[in-house]
């Protein structure tokens, strides 16, 4: 009767989590699609190398390696756990207790019981040092003015629950070691494990009906708990563990210096010198394209699902040139921001029956400041540091696209710089007609002909 | 023969005239057409192409601003019209092969005017430097001037970052036998002097330090008696670092251009 009840509690468990998730990843999906379409150029042989080298690889986390092993310790564990939760979710659904012991050679299955064990243990570790890196060393990048309130919780929470997690794990297994040698039918004889031997000595005075409330309580956190975070990461910036792949995939391939081209303008210029306009309009002509970002909707797609893949880990902001000379832009707040209005959009959509209701905010103006995007040197250094290669600088020049195109409200000398390249074909206030100058004076310079000569003789 | 000549800086529109073709275009940009002290840059480079006969031209009055400072700060009408301005005057002197000495120019012509109809392989001056003395038409072995000098090596983001050139000057400056210093940011970690993105133009935004004062300590603090620089903007950057930091008797700031120039004694 109690299994039936438990089972019954797990498929409603279950289930609730996969209406919640599902509820959230169609959320997040439309929420992505709320910016452009694109192009996606590239060979696709390209974007899988890229995602199997930075996603699955983790390439770019080992530029600082420490961290980088650690960091591949929780993943690779996360991944490999998953075979053991799938035994657990077996285990629910239809009340059989490690139902792969029952399949696979019992010496294989303690080898791999072990193996896991071993990894939840560099997993605790892991997120017990990155606690201490978080919390107790005061390093700048996790203590900026947008790590403030909801993100620095969200990061501490995640670790706190791994470990909460893990601590489970080791708990079900060694109370299930005890279990094993009082000969309880429900727990097969596989032994102790690797990690969760040492803390048999704690359970082993205990009555077998203690043991088996203990089990079984270790084992519904653990799986609830693990079920929780599903939910939880879909509004955590811990779905990087998910949109890394396809963020990966999907991004940019061009070199770094290169700015797309802007084709809604190239017919106009075309049209203002005189020159022959291809006659590609498709008569949607009824709308006036807004030049360059004002909201997430002048964003592409990609560069929403960027924020959405954004860890917060702040590699951008510690190596942007004009945060660290104490400027305003930070490239990680800056997908931050596109994150926070992208939901607050898609929520707003939500609750006006499927159509956006104006509600007098902007990314641009609400979010990131003017004084934010005139910092930027376009230097790429925020794209390069990104280990999930987010384009932050793609936003930010989209955004100065705004400014200067609809706003008209750049900088008074960014002014005089578009008036001398008009009239003078150069930044500066020199006359185009003195641009040869240095080359006609140079032609007065003799110089010595050794290499002809050398050549002649 | 006369020992002495003049040094040859051919227009294309000459060229033409002679009904000939240049082997490559040397794009000179904005800074070296009208800033002081990159003309001297502009000059070292001339030097080395009439000392070793390469077959070149330039665009002269016909050049004009690539459009690039346009493009970053937002006015893309303003950066197209340039481009495709300048694309016209490329293509209907049937241009291939380009090289210039800004990493603006040569980013936004080798990237960006593909999209506009203008397809050339371009190289920055330090590749073709390399390619010079990789053929063996430029040797600068022998070169005393920088022997053994201390010389960092400042990396232009639209050099580096934006387009995966790293080794190209570096490979320059070791002809040279220098002794290459690297910066603790340098390649991918380079930190950028400041100017890009449009920022050469204007006030820096409020902050606590300017980012070529930071780059310029970094520079100092490797002990170099020269750094070098491959990009208009990071000279004027780093220079302006030096001479705030009344560093000019012990540091100078030289193109790679220069630092060949003068090892032969041209």
């Amino acid at each position: 009767m109690i299994q039936i009840v438990q089972q019954l509690l797990f498929v409603a468990a279950i289930g609730l989590t996969g209406y919640l998730v599902t509820k959230r990843a169609r959320f997040i999906y439309r929420n992505i699609k709320l910016g452009k379409d694109l192009e996606i150029k590239g060979d696709s042989n390209k974007r899988f190398a890229n995602m199997f080298r930075l996603a699955f690889g983790q390439q770019k986390m080992f530029d600082r390696p420490v961290v980088g092993l650690m960091h591949f310790a929780v993943y690779a564990g996360f991944l490999l756990i998953n075979i053991e939760v799938l035994e657990i979710v077996i285990d629910g659904l239809t009340g059989q207790h490690r139902i792969f012991a029952a399949v696979i050679p019992s010496g294989i299955y303690h080898f791999l019981a072990s193996f896991f064990e071993i990894m939840a243990l560099l997993v605790t570790v892991s997120c017990f040092i990155f606690l201490i890196r978080r919390n107790a060393l005061r390093i700048p990048r996790f203590h900026m003015a947008e790590m403030k309130g909801w993100p620095y919780r969200d990061a501490n929470i995640i670790l706190y629950a791994e470990i909460i997690l893990m601590t489970m794990l080791f708990s079900m297994n060694a109370a299930d070691a005890v279990l094993q040698t009082m000969g309880n039918s429900h727990y097969p004889a596989i032994g102790t494990f690797a990690i969760s031997q040492f803390l048999v000595p704690i359970f082993s005075g205990l009555s077998e009906t203690t043991l088996v409330a203990i089990e079984r309580s270790a084992w519904w956190v653990h799986i609830i708990g693990i079920f929780a975070f599903s939910v939880y990461i879909t509004y955590s910036k811990h779905l990087h563990i998910f949109l890394a792949f396809p963020n990966t995939y999907f991004a940019k391939m061009e070199p770094k210096g290169e700015m797309t081209n802007m084709d809604s303008v190239t017919n106009e210029v075309k049209i203002m010198l005189g020159m022959p306009v291809e006659t590609t309009d498709t008569g949607d002509s009824d709308e006036m394209p807004t030049f360059g970002a004002k909201d997430v909707q002048d964003l592409t797609w990609r560069n929403v699902m960027n924020a959405y893949s954004c860890t917060e880990c702040g590699r951008c902001t510690s190596q942007c040139p004009a945060n660290i000379t104490g400027k305003k832009l930070s490239p990680r707040k800056v997908m931050m921001d596109v994150r926070d209005r992208a939901e607050e959009i898609g929520k707003n959509i939500d609750s006006n029956g499927g159509t956006f209701q104006d509600d007098g905010k902007s990314l641009y103006g609400d979010f990131i400041t003017k004084e934010e995007l005139m910092a930027c040197t376009s230097c790429n250094a925020c794209t390069e540091a990104c280990p999930i290669n987010i384009d932050p600088l793609g936003i930010i020049l989209d955004m100065r696209r705004y400014v200067a195109m609809e706003e008209s409200s750049t900088p008074q000398e960014w002014n005089m710089v578009f008036n001398n390249i008009e009239n003078n074909q150069a930044p500066w206030a020199f006359s185009a007609s003195d641009r040869f100058k240095w080359g006609e004076e140079l032609r007065t310079q003799e110089i010595k002909k050794t290499v002809t000569e050398k050549e002649n003789a | 023969m006369a020992d002495t000549n003049f040094l040859k800086v051919p227009t294309m529109a000459e060229m033409v005239e002679q009904g000939k073709h240049p082997e490559v275009l040397f794009w000179v940009g904005c800074a070296g057409s009208y800033d002081d002290r990159y003309k001297r840059v502009i000059t070292a480079f001339v030097k080395i192409l009439n000392e070793v006969n390469v077959n070149f031209a330039v665009l002269g009055p016909e050049e004009s601003c690539t459009g690039d400072p346009a493009r970053r700060a937002g006015n893309e009408f303003l950066f197209q019209m340039q481009a495709m301005q300048n694309i016209e005057v490329l293509n209907a002197y049937e241009i291939k092969k380009i090289v210039t000495a800004c990493p603006h120019c040569f980013n936004t012509i080798k990237n960006e005017y593909p999209a506009l109809g203008g397809n050339y392989e371009v190289m920055h001056h330090s590749q073709f430097l390399q390619s010079l003395i990789n053929e063996g038409r430029l040797s600068v072995a022998g070169g005393e001037a920088f022997k053994g000098k201390k010389v960092t090596f400042h990396d232009s983001c639209y050099l580096g970052r934006a387009n995966d050139v790293y080794e190209a000057p570096r490979s320059v400056l070791e002809a040279l036998d220098a002794d290459l210093v690297e910066m603790k940011r340098c390649k991918t970690n380079g930190l950028c002097c400041g100017a890009g993105g449009a920022q050469m133009f204007k006030e820096p935004e409020k902050g606590n330090k300017d980012i070529n004062i930071e780059r310029t300590e970094e520079a100092i603090g490797t002990g170099a008696e020269v750094v070098a620089v491959g990009c208009p903007f990071c000279m004027t950057m780093i220079g302006d670092g030096i001479k705030n930091k009344e560093k000019e008797k012990d540091v100078q700031v030289m193109d790679i251009a220069e630092l060949v120039a003068t090892s032969k004694g041209l």
